[in-house]
């Protein structure tokens, strides 16, 4: 019964860490930064709604840039 | 009360998600169906559908009720940035030629040779082309209950559909309208299912990477605002900020994918014939 629910844990918790991190940690991590940053910036309108989206943007480009095909031995 | 503007992109992002979704579902039913028969097919496609509906239900509801909304927010924000940032992510990559396009074709292909070559019902004399084309199927399908038919079907749905129930949750808890999101989902499920078995076969001429480039840009867009929101940020203009996130990120996806194209690895130079 412990052995189960055990490989019942382990396989949810397996199922969440490829869901959400995977082979893209950086976009996790760039989530966990997001976040924290949207607490930081706490009520402050103007520079919560310009920084968050463009944050997010650049994270996404180096995610990107880290995916691209790259040239044999390159 | 509920914007518009945010009712408009649930729906649409729950309706699309779950569309793109179900077509790569529906290849793995159709693969089964022609292979190894069509009952226990969808009926397996049929209990997914159904564990994935209790899903819906069983987490969702208790999310809208007894978390305070602030905190879901936050959590779903997070895990909508997380998979809309993805999606995007792939989406770029594909137009921009850096990965290869979803090949339903092909995946049809292989599950309908796995599935023939196994069991009773397996590979037979006289195996034909599909109307698209896309690899041999046996010229006749077994018509009684077939469990491997039932269990790659159900696999098939509930794996494509997994992804499909934590957006239905996220955007229906987030916004206190599971209700709307489980319908925009079921009634995309019904479509492509409409028009799968219409067609009987897999339905590889869905632009699908558009589909998902669309989503991933309302993921990123909500998860950003859900985040914010949560978190105590104030959008300017409240809701209306998501359309304008769209925007930012229709822009961000389109200047993206023409930059990823100017970086991909110059073709490598054919080789002389030996002399």
């Amino acid at each position: 019964m412990t052995k189960l629910l055990a490989r019942g844990v382990k396989a949810f918790g397996k199922f969440w860490w490829d869901f959400l991190v995977g082979d893209t940690p950086e976009l996790a991590l760039a989530t966990g930064i997001i976040v924290a940053l949207a607490f930081l910036l706490d009520g402050d309108r103007l520079v919560g709604a310009i920084l968050l989206p463009l944050l997010a943007a650049a994270f996404l480009l180096a995610s990107t840039l880290r995916g691209r095909r790259r040239a044999p031995g390159g | 009360m509920h914007s518009t503007s945010s009712t408009i992109v649930l729906v649409l992002a729950v309706f699309g998600a779950s569309a793109v979704e179900m077509v790569e579902a529906l290849t793995i039913v159709v693969a089964a169906g022609v292979s190894r028969g069509w009952r226990s097919a969808l009926e397996g496609a049929a209990a997914a559908a159904a564990v994935l509906g209790v899903l819906v239900a069983v987490v969702g509801v208790p999310l809208v009720r007894y978390i305070p909304l602030d905190a879901l927010r936050v959590v779903v924000g997070a895990l909508l940035l997380v998979l809309g940032l993805s999606w995007l992510r792939k989406a770029i990559l594909r137009a921009s030629g850096h990965k290869d396009l979803h090949d339903e074709d092909k995946i049809y292909a292989e599950t309908v040779a796995e599935l023939s070559e196994t069991g009773p019902g397996g590979a037979q004399p006289g195996a034909t082309e599909t109307a698209g084309g896309s690899g041999p199927v046996p010229a006749r399908a077994h018509s009684g209950r077939d469990s491997l038919a039932f269990v790659v079907a159900f696999k098939g749905v509930f794996l494509e559909g997994t992804e499909v129930v934590l957006i239905v949750i996220s955007l229906g808890a987030a916004q206190h309208r599971l209700g709307l999101a489980a319908l925009a989902a079921a009634a995309a499920l019904v479509l492509v299912a409409v028009v799968g078995l219409v067609v009987s076969r897999q339905l590889s001429e869905v632009p699908e990477n558009t589909i998902k480039t669309a989503v991933g840009i309302m993921l990123t867009s909500f998860g950003i605002f859900w985040v914010g929101e949560g978190a105590g940020v104030n959008w300017p203009g409240s809701d209306l900020a998501i359309p304008v996130l769209v925007g930012f990120f229709i822009a961000v996806t389109v200047g993206y994918t023409a930059f990823m194209r100017t970086k991909l690895p110059a073709p490598a130079p054919e080789e002389s014939p030996a002399t």
